[in-house]
């Protein structure tokens, strides 16, 4: 069983690796007919501007909402199909070893990609983002399961005696779920940048309105120009789409990340006779919790809007990954089991 | 700290209870305010924020003195002109440094003074009922429209009947009806807030109030917790020894397996306790993961190791010794060091000393000499160094039961590693002799009188936060009039909410249908 659930991990990044290149595939033909699109959107605000229109009109809007087309349709079916295999892979590691699969790190790395892609499928589903973020979520998520499958793999085993609670289901489940959306949003967050950017060049690129001496003076004075990986934001969706995406998220896993918490806290009072201790590992996820919660606060404070609070939003997907991955491995700690 | 809430615009889409300004006084006051204004305010409440995580940085990479002493003494070894100064900064024990103190503090205040307006005013938003209707509904971000052929009057009261059985808060008005709903996330937000400076109490009572006494247990040996019984003890500066609860047990046996690997798979601690002097005795195991709790205090098991028996004889051949002594760990496979002392002999100057360690599997290295490869007993062995002379214990000096004070001691051997039952004669008279092997466990009690407020504030904050971030604030107004040409009535909806307008379009649209169902509406207009 322990052999199936590996070799269904293997396929499962195989599959994953597939769908990366669809949506790569897809992303490209696409970006072209979009970049024309934009251009023309651009304009056609401006011109409705300068009539008198609407004045919240936005420059930047999509002329129409972002279709998928037949390869990401199709990129999107071979990424439903890996994270079937996904699943499979983790259920089988539990029957192997006859308890949750998350006692190490090698499964927790796995869960916690696992609930990455179940949320960026969830956010296809209901429309709040599209095909064109599946290369950007599925690169990461393979080089994880990649490092997750070799660097950290675990044979199946029982756990450790400190491990053997009850608790583990219910701390580490919660911590598995907030980590796999936080490390989502994460990466929607610096693809806002890249299209904050992308917007912000078109913008100034569009066209020289006479009554905006100051855009015609930049251009004249710094040609402005994309580069990579700017480049990319012609096939995302609007920078508002992706803020509000990654807001959704972090507001959803925010609550898991505090009761996984409190979980651990109520857990660590039962096993090691206090309920706080300043462990590295509870430093480092009070860290992360902390810089949420400036996430949280910073999306509605006024000059801390967008761009800022998406690098606050980076900092704290770097807070969690220092406290799953640097904490376990290099600091001495009661949770260093792994 | 500033609360998270949604900027507004006018008076009636402004959905936030963000405090007005109130009326200029002297210059004393305002430049005060102003001072309490900056620190109540999001930016410096975000700021501290961030400065509080940026402060609790080196206690998450250094070695912290309350919870590793042995590894801080190693650094402060490896790095001798830097670690001083580190020291001094409290860089050693973070979460206790006056400058960590300072962050959390100035945050705490912040949030205590914006909260004391926000609950007034949210309060306040609570009794007061849904705002007027705007001139222009169709201008919202969500509206409809459509003609009907009841009255006016029953336009409104079915309009009016549909939002109230969704649980909307209504208000008539004389041309049509006010609504809103989600007062709930701001509820939550405030509970989750006050629920944070009660954990905060929670802690500081904790500590305060709090005992943790830490204590090694042979088998075969009781214990009974007073303030003087525990080998260490942390109380809390307001903690009184008499609170302490004066449970005693003894420890019956102790366990631990381990697999094929030598990883350990379970520790148990048979004890019989009583929970006061005169009280009948219980049976107990206590596990990792499973303490035992007597009152407000809870016993823990914490470690564990090997004594092993030992009978120490002088050179007359008279029992100087006869007991178990613990050996301390070193690590996973359980190479114990262990010291004994044997002062009972016939003349202090021929008192006897022994340093050395305890292999529970015993094997001897061609490259480390004698070690260990199992922690389970398995094939144990003991092997010591002897010294005589004067052990020093008469001299007044407080002396740890695990260190010699080798000063007026020599060096007389050095024992072959002994099996159990194997005796080594000392050079120069005496001899040890293992008898057997013995195990003990630590057990560390705590009592913690804030731990239920904290858990209390804890469940506040999970529940105040699903609260705020999963509802939404939303306004809904329905005008109904007359067409003109017509003469039928004309119900006009429109709705907005600060946050999430994609779903607020979702369910606006589910609203509508429905109103336009329960008004008797017809065609859409």
């Amino acid at each position: 069983m322990s052999e199936l659930s590996d070799g269904l991990l293997l396929a499962t990044v195989l599959v994953y690796a597939a769908a990366m290149l669809l949506f790569a595939g897809a992303g490209a033909g696409a970006r072209g007919r979009r970049v024309q699109a934009r251009v023309e959107a651009v304009r056609a605000s401006r011109v409705l501007a300068g009539a008198g229109g609407p004045s919240v009109a936005e420059p930047a809007a999509p002329a129409t909402p972002p279709q998928n087309g037949r390869v990401a349709r199709l990129a999107i079916g071979v990424t439903a199909i890996g994270w079937l295999l996904h699943l499979t892979s983790i259920v089988t590691r539990g029957i192997a070893v006859d308890r949750v699969p998350w006692g190490n790190m090698y499964e927790f790395s796995s869960a916690a990609a696992f609930v990455a892609v179940t949320g960026f499928l969830v956010l296809l589903a209901r429309g709040r983002v599209d095909a064109s973020l599946g290369a950007f979520v599925l690169v990461p998520v393979v080089l994880y399961l990649g490092l997750a499958g070799t660097v950290l793999y675990t044979a199946a085993g029982p756990l450790v005696p400190a491990l053997n609670s009850y608790w583990i289901k219910i701390h580490v489940a919660a911590a598995i779920t907030a980590s796999g959306a936080f490390l989502l949003a994460g990466v929607i967050a610096i693809l806002y940048l890249v299209r904050e950017r992308y917007e912000d060049t078109v913008a100034r690129l569009a066209l020289p309105d006479p009554g905006h001496r100051q855009t015609m003076v930049l251009r004249k004075e710094r040609p402005v120009a994309l580069q990579f990986p700017f480049t990319l934001g012609a096939s995302l969706p609007e920078a508002k789409k992706l803020d509000r995406a990654s807001y959704t998220v972090i507001a959803f896993a925010f609550p898991v990340w505090t009761f996984a918490i409190i979980a651990g806290a109520i857990w660590a009072e039962a096993a090691w006779g206090r309920y706080w201790g300043w462990d590295p590992k509870e430093t480092w996820s009070f860290i992360t919790w902390v810089l949420y919660a400036g996430y949280l606060h910073a999306r509605a404070t006024a000059g801390w809007k967008g761009s800022k609070a998406a690098w606050v939003a980076i900092a704290a997907a770097g807070a969690l990954i220092i406290d799953y991955y640097i904490v376990n491995i290099f600091v001495v700690g009661l949770h260093s089991y792994a | 700290m500033t609360l998270i809430q949604e900027a507004g615009t006018d008076e009636s889409t402004r959905l936030s209870t963000q405090p007005e300004a109130p009326r200029p006084r002297g210059r004393r006051f305002v430049q005060v305010r102003y001072a309490w204004r900056q620190l109540t305010s999001m930016r410096t409440a975000l700021l501290l924020l961030f400065l509080l995580a940026l402060a609790s940085v080196p206690g998450g990479f250094i070695p912290q003195r309350p919870r590793n002493p042995v590894r801080v003494r190693d650094y402060i070894a490896a790095h001798p002109t830097i670690s001083p100064t580190m020291d001094r900064l409290g860089l050693f024990d973070v979460f206790a440094s006056p400058w960590f103190a300072a962050v959390y503090l100035l945050l705490f205040v912040s949030l205590i003074g914006c909260l004391g307006p926000r609950i007034r005013l949210h309060a306040r938003a609570l009794r007061t009922p849904p705002p007027k209707l705007p001139a222009r509904l169709d201008r919202l971000p969500a509206s409809d429209r459509w003609e009907t052929g009841l009255s006016p009057e029953q336009a409104v009261e079915a309009v009016r009947k549909a939002l109230k059985s969704q649980r909307w808060r209504t208000v008539v008005r004389e041309n049509g009806v006010s609504a809103e709903k989600g007062y709930l996330r701001e509820t939550g937000n405030l509970l989750f807030h006050v629920s944070l400076v009660v954990l905060l109490i929670g802690i500081a009572a904790g500590s305060l109030y709090g005992f943790k006494g830490s204590v090694l247990v042979k088998e075969g040996d009781a214990f009974a917790s007073t303030a003087l019984s525990y080998d260490d003890v942390q109380p809390g500066h307001r903690f009184s020894s008499g609170s302490l609860v004066p449970f005693n047990f003894t420890l019956d046996s102790f366990n631990a397996t381990y697999t094929d690997k030598g990883e350990a798979s379970t520790f148990d601690a048979e004890i019989d306790w009583r929970p006061s002097p005169d009280a009948a005795s219980k049976k107990y195991d206590v596990r990792v993961n499973h303490p035992l709790v007597v009152g407000a205090a809870k016993l823990y098991l914490i470690g564990h190791g090997y004594a092993p028996h030992v009978i120490v004889k002088d050179a007359q051949g008279s029992v100087a010794l006869d007991t178990t002594v613990p050996c301390l760990p070193q690590g996973v496979t359980f190479l114990s060091d262990c010291t004994i002392k044997a002062p009972n002999v016939a003349a202090r100057g021929e008192q006897l000393g022994f340093q050395g360690f305890f292999t529970p599997t015993t094997k001897v290295d061609p490259k480390l000499g004698v070690t260990s490869v199992f922690p389970g007993l398995r094939a144990p062995g003991l092997t010591l160094a002897a010294f005589r002379g004067d052990l020093g214990l008469d001299s007044g000096a407080s002396q740890s039961v695990y260190e010699l004070d080798k000063g007026n001691l020599s060096q007389v051997g050095i024992s072959p590693t002994m099996k159990v039952g194997d005796t080594w004669q000392i050079p120069g008279g005496g001899s040890i002799e293992m008898v057997g092997v013995d195990t003990w466990a630590t057990f560390q009690v705590t009592q913690d009188p804030g731990k239920g407020l904290a858990l209390l504030a804890s469940i506040g904050i999970v529940g105040g936060l699903l609260l705020s971030l999963s509802i939404r604030r939303r306004r809904l107004w329905a005008r109904v009039g007359e067409d003109s040409s017509s003469g039928r009535t004309v119900v006009e909806i429109g709705g907005l909410a600060r946050t999430n307008a994609e779903a607020f379009a979702t369910e606006f649209e589910t609203i509508s249908e429905r109103l336009r169902g329960r008004s008797g509406g017809d065609a859409r207009v």
